[in-house]
């Protein structure tokens, strides 16, 4: 944004107050998109953005809300700038509220830029694509929708589900093996409970991550309108940080679900036509101004990889909160009611899972080279054995065919062996891959078409005890 | 000068990409404007008064109301000339690889480099002498554009009607920007010709007339060459939830499919899908040249997160160019993922200016919309007095939300389109791909098709037909086993069953990412289908005469059907022979048995 009125302006005149809305009149030469200071009666101060400009009004919204403020008594100072937020590496391993304040009680970061909030879109011939395998050290991952550096992979989760255990866990356990590079943690909160922030925070302590991390906290009692602000805080920094500084820089966000309410509210109080279930017909695109911030860079060391959480509403994907993550992120890791109440962790359901960047991070010289024809067999397997259990159901077992009884035990296999495993077990791709060997290896060959003949020969576990 | 700053207009609302401005006397619909100080391009939506409505093709932030707004005098229009090919550009042909030369990996704001490269020289051979008379369209002469495209048509502009050459250069190395020939149109109106011309995006190119189209456009996907067929010049729409498949297959057809040129628009969707089709396209070879293929593709990518109006802009610009390449006599296709994405921007615009909004919040207009832009396909006579023939295919993915297809993009989409592939999420969760619903998906072009490929495979026809059917008679039977279970059935309808499977896992079923199984040609295509018919046909006999269906199917030559696929094209002809073969031998090893 270029500044063409450098001085800040103040106004007295709010004409409206409604949600987290301001109407200011007779601004005149308000820039869109300007950082606005809101001066409360009592002399604090908050901070907003400029929706809406014209000659007569500005429509500001206010990130702390507008509870306390009175039209009499607000002044409202405009600042001729973008939102910024400044960033060095001394942020590193401090703690901010989700507005961008210390709350560590530390020093102040000494800044070296003040980078606007908002991003600049990356260009696409810029972009380099992903291929460096992440290694979670969990199979359902791991084995079936593997995580690349520079990914955003969301996990679609529902209330009361462990996606908080299985986030700290890859926040643990990730890593690029055979590297050494320089590797950090940025984690947002929005909208979570203090029992659920003071969770994260621990693990990171215990795992020694805590030291390599940025925190952005806001908590569930925290304004509701900030949520519109924090993740943009966090990606601004993870920017800064992997393409600048040239670190490899692992986003987590939670919950994604609080930040599409706030958005809906502030929506609702501009009296927008609604999209899909009250929420704004723009919020695709709104959600892809957050997740595209993710990737590499050709010529640049550093990259961006995103790890949102959202909870579906009543678990129901079509919900346009799951949606639209959907269909902008490169996939998404499911965590399934059924499977948890069957005592599973993690209880990642594999098929309507999906890693797009997938096929690129596995094979030779990244994973194994019998990655993809594994897993390929793998997927056809658990499907098979998953839609005969629904048959099951309905006629029973006695009419199932010995074939159809291979594949429902080699379903349960790989419920309990592949996807089942410890909070703090952390399984190497190759034990994972042959995990998996280990199920398919109570069928026929002929039913691994999937495979080559070749992988079978040199990978099949009769083959390879014969070998050695 | 000071009578041009007068006709300046003033901003006097800014909301998101929408700028409304007053002052605005002399301005023409759709025109393009420079907004604010910094002078980012818009262009004009609407006009009430001396008010217009403006969408800006970048990010607005900074910009305020007592700002000026300059009047350009042009429609939004693309350059058009040598240079596009191997290209990657914006929603507003800004050419990204000039963009992140200027302002690095982030692209900034306000910077307009040219389309097309104006220092580079290319070889320009006429074929027209002077005292020849021409009318638009006629071809001047070449340049070699890129080895996949040996002859660039530089043409006569559609608006001269009639002239005569007055003079024109000698074969030789020319930048665009360089005057090549002189057309005499009479009243003293000469007009003088270079390799770049100019077309607004949102007006159509004319042509002579439309043609029928029955021709396919191979795309050596088996479902889509067999079952589900598309023409040259014909328009197909891809609907799917997320993770169906609609990229892959987008791309899939921007690799195989046997158009001279492709135009892919990547339209509101990843930045790292259009990094994904620079870093391979250069690398994947044309089955048919051998030559990389990106050099007969343009890209236009203007990503989710790159500028609303810039997206509503992209598929025009993309269309526009397209329209280039036909007329030049070229067979074109053009993908665009995801015109739900271009709807959403009709949207979000139209929300800004308060627009009564239709269905779901989508402006009235949206099908009209729709229905303009496929209009714009199709095979036609192209302009020019030599009779050239040049086609337009479209393919679109459409996104709708909660993958329901009772929504308004993916209703008025299949309202206009005649290929209708759906993507099934329940096909795609199972790894089943393409995830193409074999019951519900279309070609209205099937029927003409048909004859195309009878020259060259007398019973193709009869092949696909016995496949779509065999695959209904399946639906049916699992209806069956669902209320009664497995063993209700006879062995003849179990073996109508393993055919269905063997239809579905050995012969849809396409691998994009294994190299022997994405691009599978006619000829292969062709043999598979035989190999299972005959499978099937043969195998039936024995069931009638009381071999059991599990016998059959432990048959080694049975269970290699399983893995045919993967025989690359080259080897196919010969696989199938000895195939053939073997099954010919163990199914009547089989019924020897019987006998004996
Ligand atoms: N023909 C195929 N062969 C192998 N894998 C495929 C094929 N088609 C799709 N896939 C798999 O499905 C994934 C999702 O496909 P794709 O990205 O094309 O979905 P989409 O419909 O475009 O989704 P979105 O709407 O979110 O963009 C791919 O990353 C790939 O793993
Ligand atoms: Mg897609």
């Amino acid at each position: 944004m270029t500044i063409k009125s450098i001085v800040a302006r103040e106004f007295k005149t709010v004409s409206g107050i409604s949600g987290p809305l301001l109407f200011v009149q007779g601004t005149k030469n308000v820039a869109y998109g300007e950082y606005v200071e809101i001066v409360a009666q009592d002399g604090s101060v908050r901070h907003g953005q400029v929706l809406e400009t014209s000659f007569e009004m500005a429509v500001v919204q206010v990130f702390e809300g507008t509870g306390g403020l009175s039209r009499e008594h607000t002044i409202v100072r405009f600042t001729g700038e973008p939102l910024r937020f400044a960033v060095s590496t001394d942020v590193i391993g401090r703690m901010f509220n989700g507005s961008g304040k210390v709350i560590d009680g530390g020093p102040p970061i000494i800044p070296k830029e003040k980078l606007d909030v908002n991003g600049s879109p990356i260009n696409p011939k810029s972009r380099a694509y992903p291929t460096d395998f992440i290694q979670t050290g969990i199979s359902a991952i791991d084995g079936m929708n593997t995580l690349s550096r520079g990914q955003k992979l969301p996990l679609f989760s529902g209330n009361g589900l462990p996606h908080n255990e299985i986030a700290a866990q890859i926040a643990r356990q990730a890593k690029v093996r055979k590297t050494e590079e320089k590797f950090l943690l940025i984690f947002a909160a929005l909208g979570i409970t203090v029992d659920e922030a003071r969770f994260f925070i621990n693990s990171f302590e215990e795992s020694g991550a805590l030291s390599r991390s940025v925190l952005f906290i806001n908590l569930a009692q925290d304004p509701a309108i900030e949520r519109i602000l924090t993740p943009r805080l966090a990606l601004t920094t993870a920017e800064y940080l992997a393409f600048e500084e040239d670190y490899h820089v692992l986003v987590i966000i939670t919950d994604m679900t609080n930040y599409c309410e706030a958005l809906r509210e502030i929506s609702a109080a501009r009296e927008e036509v609604p999209g899909r279930r009250g929420y704004p017909g723009y919020m695709y695109t709104d959600l892809a101004s957050i997740y595209e911030r993710t990737g590499r860079v050709i010529g640049k060391l550093g990259s961006i990889t995103q790890m949102p959480i959202l909870t579906m509403p009543n678990d129901d994907i079509t919900h346009p909160i799951p949606d639209l993550t959907g269909y902008i992120t490169e996939g998404q890791i499911i965590v399934d009611r059924a499977l948890h109440r069957r005592g599973i962790y993690p209880p990642i359901d594999v098929l309507p899972s999906l890693s797009r960047l997938m096929k690129e991070a596995i094979g030779q010289n990244k994973t194994r080279e019998d990655h993809r024809e594994l897993s390929d067999q793998l997927y056809y397997m658990y499907a098979e054995g998953r839609s005969l259990r629904e048959l099951v159901a309905v006629i029973g077992e006695e009419a199932l065919t010995e074939r159809d009884h291979m594949y429902l035990r080699a379903a349960d296999r790989f419920e309990r062996e592949f996807v089942s495993q410890g909070r703090y077990e952390e399984r190497s791709i190759e034990q994972t891959l042959d995990i998996g060997w280990n199920i398919l290896s109570s069928f026929p060959e002929s039913e691994l078409k999937r495979i080559s003949l070749n992988t079978i020969q040199k990978y099949h576990p009769s083959k390879r005890s014969k070998v050695s | 000068m000071l009578k041009q700053k007068l006709k300046f207009g003033v901003i006097k609302k800014v909301v998101g990409p929408v700028v409304f401005a007053e002052n605005m006397e002399n301005i023409t619909m759709y025109e393009m404007v420079k907004v604010g100080l910094d002078k980012i391009i818009g262009e004009v939506i609407r006009i009430e008064g001396n008010s217009a409505v403006i969408q800006v093709y970048e990010d607005t932030t900074g910009v305020s109301p007592g700002e000026p707004v300059e009047p350009t005098g042009l429609l939004l229009s693309v350059e058009l000339g040598p240079g596009l090919l191997n290209q990657i550009f914006d929603g507003i042909q800004r050419p990204l690889t000039v963009l992140e030369k200027d302002s690095g990996f982030f692209i900034r704001r306000g910077i307009y480099p040219n389309a097309l490269p104006r220092n580079k020289k290319w070889h320009f051979i006429p074929i027209k002498k002077v005292g020849d008379k021409v009318i638009a369209g006629d071809i001047l002469g070449y340049v070699k554009e890129s080895p996949l495209l040996e002859r660039h048509a530089i043409m006569v502009h559609p608006q001269i009607k009639n002239g005569q050459i007055s003079y024109i250069v000698e074969e030789g190395d020319y930048t665009i920007d360089e005057m090549i020939a002189k057309i005499d149109c009479g009243n003293n109106n000469v007009v003088e010709v270079n390799m770049i011309t100019r077309w607004p995006i949102r007006r159509p190119r004319p042509i002579k007339r439309r043609v029928s189209t029955y021709l396919p456009l191979i795309t050596g996907q088996r479902i889509i060459d067999a079952l589900f067929p598309i023409a040259k010049g014909g328009t197909a729409a891809i609907p799917g939830g997320f993770g169906t498949g609609k990229t892959v297959m987008q791309h899939q057809l921007a690799q195989w499919a046997d158009a001279n040129v492709i135009v892919y628009i990547g339209c509101g969707e990843r930045g790292n899908e259009m990094a994904e089709v620079l870093e391979r396209f250069p690398e994947l070879k044309d089955p048919r040249s051998g030559l990389p293929l990106i050099n007969r593709t343009i890209l236009i990518a203007n990503v989710s997160n790159m500028p609303i109006a810039a997206r509503e802009a992209s598929i025009y610009t993309g269309m526009t160019i397209a329209e280039y390449y036909r007329d030049m006599g070229y067979d074109v296709a053009l993908m665009a993922d995801s015109t739900s994405r271009w709807a959403e921007a009709l949207r979000e615009i139209s929300g800004r200016l308060e627009e009564m909004p239709g269905e779901e919040g989508y402006p009235a207009y949206l099908s009209s919309r729709i229905a303009e832009f496929y209009e714009r396909a199709g095979r036609c006579e192209v302009l020019g007095s030599d009779e050239r023939y040049g086609s337009i295919s479209v393919i679109g993915a459409v996104s709708p939300p909660g993958a329901d297809f009772s929504e308004p993009v993916t209703q008025s989409t299949l309202r206009v389109v005649k290929v209708f592939w759906a993507l099934d999420t329940s096909l795609a969760q199972r790894r089943h791909f393409p995830a193409i619903n074999w019951l519900t998906s279309y070609s209205l072009y099937k029927n003409d098709l048909d004859l195309w490929f009878a020259k060259y495979f007398p019973n193709w026809s009869v092949l696909t037909k016995e496949f779509m059917q065999v695959l209904q008679e399946e639906e049916e039977l699992i209806e069956i086993v669902r209320l009664v279970g497995p063993d209700a059935l006879s062995e003849v309808q179990k073996l109508i069953l393993e055919y269905a499977r063997k239809i579905r896992e050995d012969y849809l079923m396409q691998h994009a990412y294994s190299p022997a199984d994405s691009y599978c040609d006619l000829k292969k295509n062709y043999y598979m289908m035989c190999l299972l018919s005959y499978f099937y046909n043969e195998s039936k006999k024995l069931v009638d005469s009381g071999i059991q269906v599990s016998r059959i199917n432990s048959l080694p030559s049975v269970q290699e059907l399983g893995r045919m696929k993967f025989v690359p094209n080259e080897e196919f002809e010969a696989f199938y022979f000895s195939l053939l073969e073997r099954l010919k031998n163990d199914l009547s090893s089989l019924a020897g048995g019987v006998k004996g």
